[in-house]
């Protein structure tokens, strides 16, 4: 399988990344140089093998429902590149 | 006292006990230590002012006769883990002037043991990279050089800052993490000792994450009797980390004492591959010799799907990456693009592209490639279901022995700049200590030699899930037999 620039701009946009379109096509190359590596990964059955998603045996721990932190807002916002009040500040969204 | 403090963890903290030095003297001497070695670019934050009030708290706190287990004890901070209060950049662009607002809970575990805090050290951008070439703070140069050579060698990565300023003298310990190999790589190739505790050892809570499924803290020190000590600090059960195990947190101070008299070492035969150096296998056959001679039992074993093991990784963590790094946004922290933007989809893709660096992106991209519509069961499903044969070799290994032995890297420190146009031969650094990360498992990297040009070279233990004694005690058996005393030669200090 092999990455083209029209696939770049495409998962580029899904990962919300601007790359220019001088960039689309080195890193095609890139990309498809990992990929070629990673096909070897095609050579082995897995038929029947479960899907890793736990590495140790354990089960997700559960606790109460209930409100344990917050009433940090100002905490929250101090790292905010542009607020008013306890508002984070955007671009228009909704015209 | 001088600038340069060759002392160990334990060993300060017995003369600290006994009234012998202060933390203060202590820590303004690695103060000015770290202030004179700024060309090995270590340190991203140096922390003076609070480590010399940290060590002042110290002391009175020993001058009562209180004090926790690493009381006085200055010690430097991978900057990947959230200080209250200071700077924290994963060595990254994006994270801007980022000051978290809380801590750490494993440099909340260190600070409430009395430890005192140097600084943050540098690091690959967002612990992605083998060489600490990659951060946005510039690279660490390793402290080693080759025999009769002034070139700049990497430190390995992504701890690379931890690893330099441990080995460089900078700091008594550190903190690194390790998510295909970030702790125990840089501490082999800058001849010092690092353990990646089990998945589920140390909480990840307040550590930038970047593939949560494999991430891990652990101690980067001078001895693997310091590895035990610090690591006994830095492990808990942690509520706000729902993959922290329950288990009891043992003494491995003591855990390593008692010899490996009939221990079973396992040589998996798998990790004898082509293109390593004669002087890799050389000092395994001697690794394996010492342990034989001090009363271990050595087996072959195989780990059948080894060289599955670092593509699995190429597809995993990049999938969690572009996952986890989609936070940055631009908007409620970090940095924001000043350029003008039309919408917030804009202002999201001008922001990431000026913040994140080149291999970052290059592994979001291929994160979301790999999880994307059509393309997640050729890969991701399939990397997880290689991840569970990788682990089941483990498991079918670790019934005819009880801990394995194999080289930490494939070669030693190599020069700046010579692997970074090939990510691929860059990612081949990783093809010891992936496995264990995708498995879960304890790997400890203890120095054991050094190449003919006068690099250090590690060592590994990798062991049963939670059984972190059994490697430091084959750990302590390996660094006995070595008798590694090799320091670098101090061309960085300025006067």
């Amino acid at each position: 399988m092999s990455v083209d620039k029209d696939t770049v701009r495409r998962i580029a946009r899904l990962a919300r990344l601007a790359v220019p379109e001088a960039r689309l096509e080195p890193l095609a190359g890139e990309l498809n140089g990992i990929f070629q590596w990673v096909e070897m990964l095609n050579e082995v059955n897995v038929d029947g093998v479960p899907a890793m998603t736990s590495v140790v045996a354990q089960k997700l721990k559960w606790r109460k429902d209930e409100v344990t932190d917050g009433g940090v807002a100002d905490a929250l916002m101090q790292n905010a590149p542009e607020r008013e009040d306890t508002f984070f500040v955007v671009p228009k969204v909704v015209e | 006292m001088s600038n340069s403090v060759p002392l160990t963890l334990a060993e300060a903290r017995d003369a600290l006990k006994a009234r012998k030095i202060s933390s203060k003297e202590l820590t303004s001497a690695l103060v000015q230590g770290i202030a004179q070695s700024r060309g090995l670019n270590a340190f991203v934050t140096e922390t003076p002012e609070r480590a010399l009030a940290m060590a002042a708290a110290s002391d009175a706190r020993l001058a009562k006769g209180e004090g926790g287990a690493l009381e006085g004890l200055p010690l430097a901070i991978k900057d990947l883990f959230c200080t209250k209060g200071v700077k924290t950049t994963a060595g990254s662009r994006i994270l801007g002037n980022f000051v978290p607002p809380y801590e750490s809970t494993v440099t909340q575990n260190l600070w409430n043991a009395g430890a005192v805090m140097l600084g943050k050290t540098n690091l690959d951008e967002f612990a992605m990279g083998s060489s600490n070439e990659t951060s946005a703070a510039g690279p660490v140069f390793n402290p080693w050089r080759a025999k009769n050579s002034n070139a700049n060698l990497v430190p390995g990565g992504s701890s690379g800052g931890s690893a330099a300023a441990v080995a460089g003298d900078l700091c008594l310990a550190a903190t690194g993490t390790d998510t295909g190999g970030s702790i125990r790589q840089p501490a082999a190739v800058t001849g010092i000792v690092g353990i990646k505790p089990t998945y589920g050892r140390c909480s990840r809570f307040g550590i930038v994450a970047f593939a949560s499924s494999l991430d891990q803290a652990g101690p980067m020190t001078k001895t693997v009797r310091d590895a035990a000590i610090l690591l006994g600090s830095m492990a808990s059960v942690d509520p706000k980390d729902s993959t922290s195990m329950d288990v009891p947190v043992p003494d491995y101070e003591k855990q390593m004492e008692g010899g490996i008299k009939g221990l079973r070492v396992g040589i998996p035969k798998e990790y004898r591959i082509d293109g390593v150096p004669a002087d890799i296998g050389g000092l395994w056959d001697k690794g394996a010799a010492w342990l034989k001679a001090q009363g271990a039992q050595i087996v072959e074993v195989s780990l059948p799907h080894t060289k599955y093991a670092l593509p699995t990784y190429y597809i995993v963590a990049p999938a969690e990456c572009s996952s986890n790094l989609a936070r940055y946004d631009g908007v409620r922290f970090g940095h924001r693009t000043s350029g003008s933007v039309h919408d917030i989809t804009e202002l999201y893709e001008k922001s990431r592209a000026e913040g994140f660096g080149a291999e970052v992106q290059r592994r979001i991209l291929i994160g979301t490639y790999v999880l994307s519509a059509g393309y997640y069961d050729a890969y991701y499903a399939r990397a997880q279901k290689l991840r569970t044969l990788i682990k089941r070799d483990f498991d079918k290994a670790f019934e005819s022995c009880d801990v394995l032995l194999t080289p930490t890297t494939p070669g030693p420190a190599f020069g700046v700049g010579e692997k970074t146009s090939d990510p691929v031969s860059m990612y081949l650094n990783d093809v010891f200590t992936v496995t264990v990360n995708l498995a879960g498992l304890p790997g400890l990297s203890v120095p054991a030699g050094l190449t003919e040009n006068g690099l250090p070279l590690g060592l590994q233990l990798i062991g049963k899930a939670f059984d972190e004694g059994t490697v430091l005690r084959a750990g302590l058996a390996i660094e006995q037999a070595a008798q590694f005393q090799h320091k670098p030669a101090n061309w960085w200090r300025a006067a």
